[in-house]
């Protein structure tokens, strides 16, 4: 394996910058069309480790599909994302970028969790079982171990007395604190956040946002979809304004959600708030 | 619509809030005044068409009983005839061993036909095609005189002299094993269209999910899609099972000794062949009824998860009807009214203690 040169290394060297401080996430130039219609048109953008990035705007602009592209479950057509310096779904082998096979991907993957606005628990697992699950199945984490790291990462959540329960007895915002822990037991390096609270009842979005914040206290880095403005603005370092498949406006919270310069930006926070 | 207000109004227009106790956890508590007091439902034309059924079932029962043609006598004699249990036993065997290597071969079959991979989708959809467009009878008889197509059996280097060993066709695949390679081939085309559905069934966000975590697909397969598929699948497996214990009796056209066949040989030298038929079919019916125990167990134990309440087994619901106390009251309000009344909008909990008085562990002996 002497030839065999780790993707970490070969995304270094391509940026002159290197060393010092890399952003976790890297996104360039990023574009996605879905039969025809071009639904990112070259995103680019970049969330340093420990920051937490909101991304804001109408339905349609993209930010759910960009958020898919980030750990791979939509492929893109062009542009590159990387996330700790290796590139989503690409290989550098020999010098030469390779597509990854379907393993490879599930492993990249695994360092990269994600909560959706559906929450998409195991119906037939109980909490602890949906968290572990893939701890022992894919880390090959011993079982006691897994389990009792399940137990906390419930407890983190607030959950602790509801391990054996199944989904279809949680509320909607105990599924997503599961769906959460779930994602904080493979120890990802960053969570993304797809509407995390979008289908939730509104006296229960509370609960999930703490945890939310609580996580971005403990430097977590976090990339979240949300028409929460109130949440972009207490707990984001960065809000990117999306419209169109374009980002718009992006910038501290206090800049872009209390003094938008572009109209767009204006609208839509006129509407939201 | 019955005029009578199921809560009264409160003085200023407004629901009075009574605190009423959970109905049907105690059919035992005291009546309240706002209790409504009716007479049930009556059912008359239930009690009429079960009376018209009950004669026609005995006379025909009758009918059949006083039938000069049926000897009763040689039904008695040959239901627990040695013969006759040696193949019912083969009919269990082929029945359970077919039906398991088929739904293996069907787990396969359906995840190459949703594979994105051209190759292996085409192939599982020619075997479909080949399998489920051809009679099963024909099937059993190709098989059975595979013989006459290949009388040989050889492994070795296709166009080379070279070979192995080569081996008698009915020697290597004898009428049992033909049997059996027919009925699991042919089910397994079937099943594989089952398994299919129940994994369409699937959520897309369950996948997404599980490759979220990091799962491969093959993982994401056996631990979460199809654990959830089951759910789907078990019904008609159970029904492709009864089916399949039945379409074994076509076997006797490559004489393999299961329970018809030998029913079969048994009236041709007694010329008895409608009491041996009734043998027959006693032990089919027994059969089938023992098979569908498995299923209702199979479909609880996939169902969990899904449903809030389990239903409960038999046992369970034996046990309730001996223990009259735990029986739900017939008081005629629904439950779910719950210690606030039903019109007010009171602040709703959602933990798992709060759907209703039931929980899994009420039917539990």
């Amino acid at each position: 394996m002497t030839d065999f040169v780790p993707a970490e290394n070969a995304a270094a060297s391509a940026t002159p910058t290197a060393s010092a401080k890399l952003p976790l996430l890297s996104a360039r130039k990023v574009r996605k069309s879905f039969g025809g219609v071009e639904v990112l048109k070259g995103i680019s953008l970049e969330v340093a480790t420990g920051q937490v990035m909101c991304l804001l705007g109408p339905s349609g602009s993209g930010k759910s599909t960009f958020l898919r592209c980030i750990n791979h479950l939509e492929r893109i057509d062009g542009g590159r994302i990387s996330v700790d310096g290796e590139l989503i779904g690409y290989a550098a082998r020999h010098g030469r970028i390779f597509e990854m096979n379907r393993r490879e991907v599930a492993r990249q993957r695994g360092g990269i969790g994600m909560v959706f606005q559906r929450f998409n628990l195991f119906p037939h697992m109980t909490a602890l079982e949906n968290i572990t699950a893939a701890p022992i199945g894919v880390r090959g984490l011993a079982k006691p171990t897994a389990l009792a790291r399940g137990r906390e990462l419930l407890d983190r959540v607030g959950l602790a007395d509801l391990a054996g329960s199944y989904p279809a007895q949680l509320s909607g915002g105990q599924q997503q604190r599961v769906a959460i822990a779930r994602a904080l037991a493979m120890d990802p390096t960053l969570l993304l956040f797809d509407e995390p609270t979008s289908a939730l009842d509104p006296e229960l979005v509370g609960d999930v946002l703490d945890v939310m914040r609580g996580l971005a206290a403990d430097g977590m880095t976090m990339v979240v979809v949300t028409h929460e403005i109130g949440f972009a603005r207490g707990a984001a370092d960065e809000v990117v304004f999306m419209d169109a498949g374009v980002v718009m406006e992006s910038g501290p919270p206090a800049e872009v959600l209390d003094n938008p310069q572009n109209s767009r930006t204006k609208a839509f926070l006129d509407s939201v708030m | 619509m019955p005029k009578l207000p199921l809560v009264r109004p409160g003085p200023n227009g407004s629901v009075t809030d009574v605190p009423t106790p959970p109905i049907g956890v105690n059919a035992t508590r005291e009546r309240d005044a706002d209790d409504i007091e009716a007479v049930p439902l009556r059912h008359p034309w239930r009690w009429v068409i079960a009376a018209v059924l009950l004669v026609v079932f005995v006379g025909v029962a009758l009918s059949l009983w006083h039938n000069e043609n049926v000897n009763h006598p040689t039904i008695s004699k040959f239901i627990f005839d040695r013969r006759i249990l040696d193949g019912v036993v083969l009919t269990l065997i082929l029945t359970i061993v077919s039906m398991v290597i088929s739904t293996v071969l069907a787990v396969l079959l359906a995840v190459m036909r949703l594979s994105h991979n051209p190759v292996l989708n085409s192939l599982s959809w020619l075997y479909i095609w080949a399998f489920r467009g051809t009679p099963l009878l024909i099937q059993i008889v190709f098989w059975g005189y595979l013989g006459l197509l290949y009388s040989q059996i050889t492994l070795g280097i296709p166009y080379t002299d070279f070979s192995l060993f080569s081996i008698d066709t009915n020697t290597l695949i004898p009428a049992f094993t033909a049997g059996l390679l027919a009925l699991t081939l042919n089910q397994a085309a079937y099943s594989a269209e089952i398994v299919r559905a129940g994994m369409l069934s699937v959520d897309e966000g369950q996948y997404e999910a599980a490759y979220s975590v990091g799962m491969s697909p093959t993982f994401t397969l056996f631990k979460v899609v199809l654990p959830q598929a089951m759910r789907v699948i078990v019904p008609p497996m159970g029904n492709e099972t009864i089916s399949m214990l039945k379409n074994t009796s076509l076997l006797s056209v490559i004489a393999v000794l299961e329970v018809y066949t030998v029913a079969t040989q048994i009236s041709s030298q007694n010329l008895r062949q409608v009491e041996l038929l009734v043998v027959v079919s006693c032990w089919y019916l027994f059969l089938t009824s023992v098979l569908s125990i498995p299923q209702f167990y199979l479909e609880r134990h996939y169902g969990r998860g899904n449903a809030r309440v389990l239903p409960p087994t038999p046992l369970a619901r034996v046990w309730k009807v001996l223990r009259p106390a735990s029986r739900p009251g017939t008081a005629p309000i629904a439950p779910g009214a719950k210690t606030n009344g039903p019109h007010t909008n009171g602040p709703h909990t959602n933990g798992p203690h709060t759907h209703g008085p039931h929980t899994n562990r009420e039917d539990a002996p």
